[in-house]
């Protein structure tokens, strides 16, 4: 059983794409060479920044011999037919077998695949796998058309026999011919030299410098890091990410420390680590009793004479000059900081945040409103809270955030701690924009919630307003990771606030802005009479009716007929706002069922009042879940549906509703009778349960039904002779069903 | 073991080692384009010379002009005034590495003591219409230099790829002579009788632009400029073929493509004037790009370019 060893030499491979691409030749090989009917026994890919290469044990020498047989048409077949089986089959016609079949004599085809050695199906992959490699990006070079991630050099291809004989598996890819050479470092290594076997090319390379796996070169990174920092009582900051990209820049790591000027000590932790990482791939070496990053460590990628220093002296100097840079920002940023950041406010005047919705200035003082109206809610005074919404993305405009995109926010706290602002605010300009992520938690204190509620409102009824909603895979603006911002900001909060008003408002607004500038007079006007109306009584359609009827009749009024302008937006403004409440609800469905809440028992609560309190909303689900696992509520959901199937059918077939005048002097029997008095008390325990949203009370008096409505239908034919009796038991079977629906929609329960 | 090579001792030292370097490797050295233009990619020897399928080499020194980077001579590293050295291979050789590596060792670098290290950067110019995939390439830790293999260039594919080094010569230069300050670098050689440094020569002229470009340059004469130059180019390639006074078939590529260099370094100036918002900056790069690409299927219907009337 041979072992194969394929390698692939080739220009430096970008880092982020090595791993990725030995995963994809290790599946593309193995997966071509099994389809040919060529097992393994073991495969292992590895990366260097000049080659990929694929390891594999006991391969079969040659696939196995494949019998098919194919049945043809009968003896007496037209001759067409015959031919077509004998093209379709492959084979001659004295390669046909009569056989006897129910139908007759009838031809059989045996068709026999030879097996072919493992040299030749290896060679087929092989070209097969590099011509249609997935890379990210790949390229053509010289005169060629071969397209690789960067020009290929030379393949290595062996089959090592039992012996440990080599054979080249030999192909030919547009003039690269395969081998058994390859070669070692570029600078440290001693030119080509052949490989016999995996072991042996592992050993050789090492001889010439190169770690094959990446593993190991990470491992040994960190390790020589972790020992020299060690030494001198400091540790590394980890780093997973930078670590793989590092170990993917060298094939011979050799692990250099260096200090960091002390003129640069003083900046932000974190900006001497943005500022080492992105522009160096250095790692930060800390101080663990200050807490300060004091040094930096290099990886090169060889040793040299005198040790690296030349290389580590070199390397200072650029970071110097990096961190000249930083620091020069930071002085000028701090020195506007303290003067009150206004130049900075000042600045996002120019700076557009999207075309049809403004510039970053506008969209801060749409925040800061909006926050001045959301702050009551989590008991914020709403003058700090409109004056952190003002600051909090005022770094947008500081130097260290142009440089820096991913320093936003943070900086941002920095420098209103320079101002000398309120700790609220200077940790709103950094948490208001959490949670970025499913993994990001959602902002610690209340001003922040207050800014971050308001941003992602504005960001949200802006892009609705403009019709610029995510569709499939395109979510260009982020606006569902918004949404799930709002949802989990309310939810850890067990925030309590009707989101119809300000999302109503909120669209309002940005329509004004968008029709500010063809609206004729009085327009925009009584839009925003509208807006305050809406602040002081809180419902869009009674606010903006008010309005316009104040304003018909009036002499100079603006148009209010159809098709005017304040027709139009005062219908869509309900519309859009309807669609983005579900577009919260279908992102709260997403969040919820991850928390293993049932699509079904959601989707019962969505329509219930309140539906845009979603902390209301989360409650009663996670009642209605827990109280439909209970036995109880399981049986309840049953009869209600019993009552729910009985009561609809009636009222298709009679057409008319039955909802009322249920009355107990025409119960017949006990169960009946039992019923009506079960009925009422549970109508007098949940009611009160309702108005103090005491879901678990309400339900588990619902559960209280089960027994009754059991027995009424054990005891009871509900479609009695009697007309009369028949119709007080549909009222009857109505009020379970509104007492019931009172809870949840329980018809959307499954099952 | 390579013969232990001398330190250069001038700025001017290292840009004549790299002529002689190039032109023993079979380059054509050429001189600069005498046009201003933001990098040596610009040069119509890189950029209508990577199109077609005819053979090319040659390197050359180019002066370029970035006027957002003018810092009034004051800052170590940053210039609004330049030089890139630039070379270009077309097709590229299969060992453009190594001869890569061999000119850094004719500037002094000795590979056994410093770590050069090829660090995925793709090249992309939207003003061009060009991209192309290939590294920046650092010299412990600093970039040097940045590798490109042209894939395509004004719309069209490469085809043969040319191999495109370009050098910050200034950059480059500091970290061999050991000098922090560009201005303090020895522009000819220090022992001289008359030692002039980068500053002695430079200096002012920073100056002077810097105050013009960000503050002066009268932008509705710019602006006005960069319509002409855009017409013109237009009108160029609007011409037939066929020269009705020689008889002969005349494309011309390239006076076309000067007045796209003229419009891209006003585009540049204006952009330095602060007069361009983010908007319409997408729409003027646009504009230029339209221009290269012309002069890009221009140039492919030039004998240079490939044309052949069989």
């Amino acid at each position: 059983m041979p072992d194969l060893l394929i390698e692939l030499f080739s220009e430096e491979i970008p880092a982020r794409m090595q791993a990725r691409a030995a995963e994809d030749l290790k599946k593309r090989v193995t997966d071509g060479l099994v389809e040919a009917g060529l097992t393994y026994a073991g495969a292992a890919a590895f990366s260097t920044p000049r080659r990929l290469t694929l390891a594999l044990e006991g391969l079969l020498d040659k696939s196995p011999t494949v019998r098919e047989e194919r049945k043809g048409p009968r003896v007496d077949a037209p001759e067409k037919a015959i031919e077509g089986f004998l093209r379709g089959a492959g084979v001659s016609r004295d390669q046909l077998e009569e056989r006897d079949d129910k139908k007759g004599k009838v031809f059989f085809a045996v068709i026999e695949r030879p097996g072919r050695p493992a040299s030749e199906i290896v060679a087929e992959v092989l070209e097969n796998t590099i011509r249609n490699f997935p890379w990210p990006k790949s390229m053509r070079w010289g005169a060629g058309s071969l397209r690789w991630v960067r020009p290929l050099h030379s393949i290595l291809c062996i089959l090592t026999n039992d012996a440990g004989e080599a054979e080249v598996v030999p192909m030919d890819i547009d003039g690269i011919k395969s081998g058994n050479m390859t070669e070692g470092h570029r600078f440290m290594g001693a030119g080509r030299f052949p490989v016999s076997g995996f072991d042996d090319y592992v050993a050789k390379l090492k001889r010439d410098r190169v770690i094959l796996d990446p593993a190991e070169r990470a491992d040994h990174i960190w390790q020589d890091a972790t020992n020299q920092a060690f030494a001198c009582g400091l540790e590394v900051v980890e780093d997973r990410g930078l670590l793989t990209e590092v170990a993917g820049l060298v094939e011979w790591p050799v692990v250099l420390m260096g200090e960091i000027g002390a003129e640069f000590l003083d900046l932000p932790p974190e900006v001497l680590q943005t500022s080492m990482k992105e522009h160096q791939k250095f790692f930060s070496v800390k101080n663990p009793k200050t807490g300060r990053i004091e040094r930096f460590i290099t990886v090169a990628n060889r040793e040299t004479a005198d040790h690296g220093a030349t290389i580590l002296a070199g390397n200072q100097k650029v970071l110097s000059a990096r961190l000249s840079d930083a620091k020069f920002f930071w002085e000028n940023d701090l020195r506007v900081a303290k003067s009150g950041m206004h130049q900075w406010t000042d600045q996002l005047t120019n700076v557009t945040f999207h075309n049809k919705l403004g510039t970053q200035a506008a969209r801060i003082d749409r925040i800061a409103a909006l926050s001045r109206e959301i702050a009551p809610v989590l008991g914020v005074e709403p003058d700090l809270a409109e004056q952190a919404a003002k600051v909090a993305k005022a770094d947008l405009s500081s130097e260290m955030v142009y440089e820096f995109p991913e320093l936003q926010g943070l900086m941002g706290r920095y420098y209103a701690e320079a101002a000398g602002l309120p700790a609220e605010v200077a940790a709103a300009c950094e948490e208001h924009y959490s949670p970025l992520g499913p993994s990001d938690d959602v902002p610690a204190g209340d001003v922040s919630k207050v800014v971050a509620l308001a941003d992602k409102l504005d960001t949200l009824t802006g892009f609705w307003a403009i019709d610029e909603k995510p569709t499939g895979s395109k979510d260009p603006f982020a606006l569902r990771r918004a949404a799930l911002g709002v949802i989990r900001i309310v939810l850890a909060g067990d925030i309590r606030v009707h989101l119809d008003r300000f999302i109503d408002s909120q669209l309002l607004k940005h329509k004004i802005n968008l029709n500010h500038l063809g609206a004729s007079e009085g327009e925009i006007e009584a839009l925003e009479e509208t807006l305050d109306e809406i602040a002081e009584h809180g419902v869009f359609g009674a606010a903006f009716h008010a309005v316009i009827e104040r304003l018909e009749g009036k002499d100079g009024a603006p148009d209010t007929g159809d098709g005017s302008l304040l027709r139009t937006v005062g219908d869509a403004v309900p519309d859009l706002s309807t669609d983005l409440l579900a577009f919260l609800h279908d992102r709260l469905k997403v969040h919820l069922r991850d928390e293993g809440v049932r699509h079904d028992v959601i989707d019962a609560c969505l329509g219930m009042p309140g539906g845009d309190d979603l902390t209301l909303l989360v409650k009663r689900a996670h009642a209605l879940g827990g109280f439909l696992k209970t036995d109880d509520g399981e049986n309840l959901l049953q009869g209600f549906k019993r009552a729910n199937n009985i009561l609809t059918q009636a009222e298709e077939k009679d057409g008319v509703e039955y909802s009322f005048g249920a009355d107990v002097k025409f119960a017949e029997t006990d169960e009946e009778k039992a019923l009506f008095a079960a009925l009422d008390r549970a109508q007098a325990d949940i009611t009160p349960a309702m108005q103090s949203e005491d879901f678990e009370a309400a339900m588990s008096a619902m559960a209280a039904l089960r027994a009754p409505i059991d027995a009424f239908f054990e005891a009871v034919q509900v479609n009695s002779d009697n007309d009369v009796v028949r119709r007080n038991r549909l009222n009857l079977l109505a009020r379970i069903r509104q007492i019931c629906l009172g809870v949840a929609d329980l018809t959307r329960i499954e099952g | 073991m390579a013969e232990q090579i001398s330190k250069p001792r001038s700025f001017q030292e290292i840009i004549l080692r790299l002529q002689n370097y190039w032109a023993g490797k079979g380059c054509a050295v050429m001189q600069p384009y005498d046009m201003e233009v933001g990098a040596g990619t610009f040069h119509p020897a890189t950029t209508l010379r990577s199109l077609g399928t005819k053979s090319w080499a040659a390197a050359y020194v180019q002066p370029s002009r970035r006027p957002t980077d003018g810092r009034y001579g004051e800052n170590p590293n940053r210039l609004q005034h330049y030089y890139q050295y630039q070379v270009l291979i077309k097709p590229s050789p299969p060992d453009l590495q190594d001869l890569y590596l061999g000119s850094l060792e004719a500037i002094g670098i000795d590979m056994d003591m410093h770590d050069i290290r090829f660090v995925e950067d793709d090249w992309e110019s939207p003003t061009l219409g060009a991209w192309g995939l290939g590294w920046e390439v650092w010299c412990d830790g600093m970039e040097v230099s940045q590798f490109t293999y042209f894939q395509q260039v004004g719309g069209h594919d490469c085809h043969p790829v040319s191999g495109e080094l370009t050098y910050g010569l200034e950059r480059l230069a500091m970290y061999v002579l050991g000098i922090d300050h560009v201005m303090d670098m020895p522009y000819n050689d220090p022992q001289t009788e008359i030692p002039l440094s980068y500053g002695d020569i430079f200096r002012q002229t920073e100056e002077e632009y810097s105050r013009w470009n960000f503050d002066v340059a009268n932008t509705d004469v710019l602006l006005k400029h960069f319509e002409e130059a855009e017409e013109e180019c237009e009108s160029i390639l609007d011409h037939p073929y066929v020269d009705p006074k020689t008889g002969k078939r005349i494309v011309m590529a390239h006076p076309a493509y000067d007045q796209c260099i003229k419009a891209s370094h006003l585009f540049n100036l204006l952009d330095a004037r602060g007069v361009i918002s983010v908007t319409e900056r997408q729409a003027y790069i646009g504009r230029v790009r339209a221009l290269a690409k012309k002069c890009a299927d221009a140039f492919v219907q030039t004998e240079a370019g490939g044309y052949s009337e069989e």
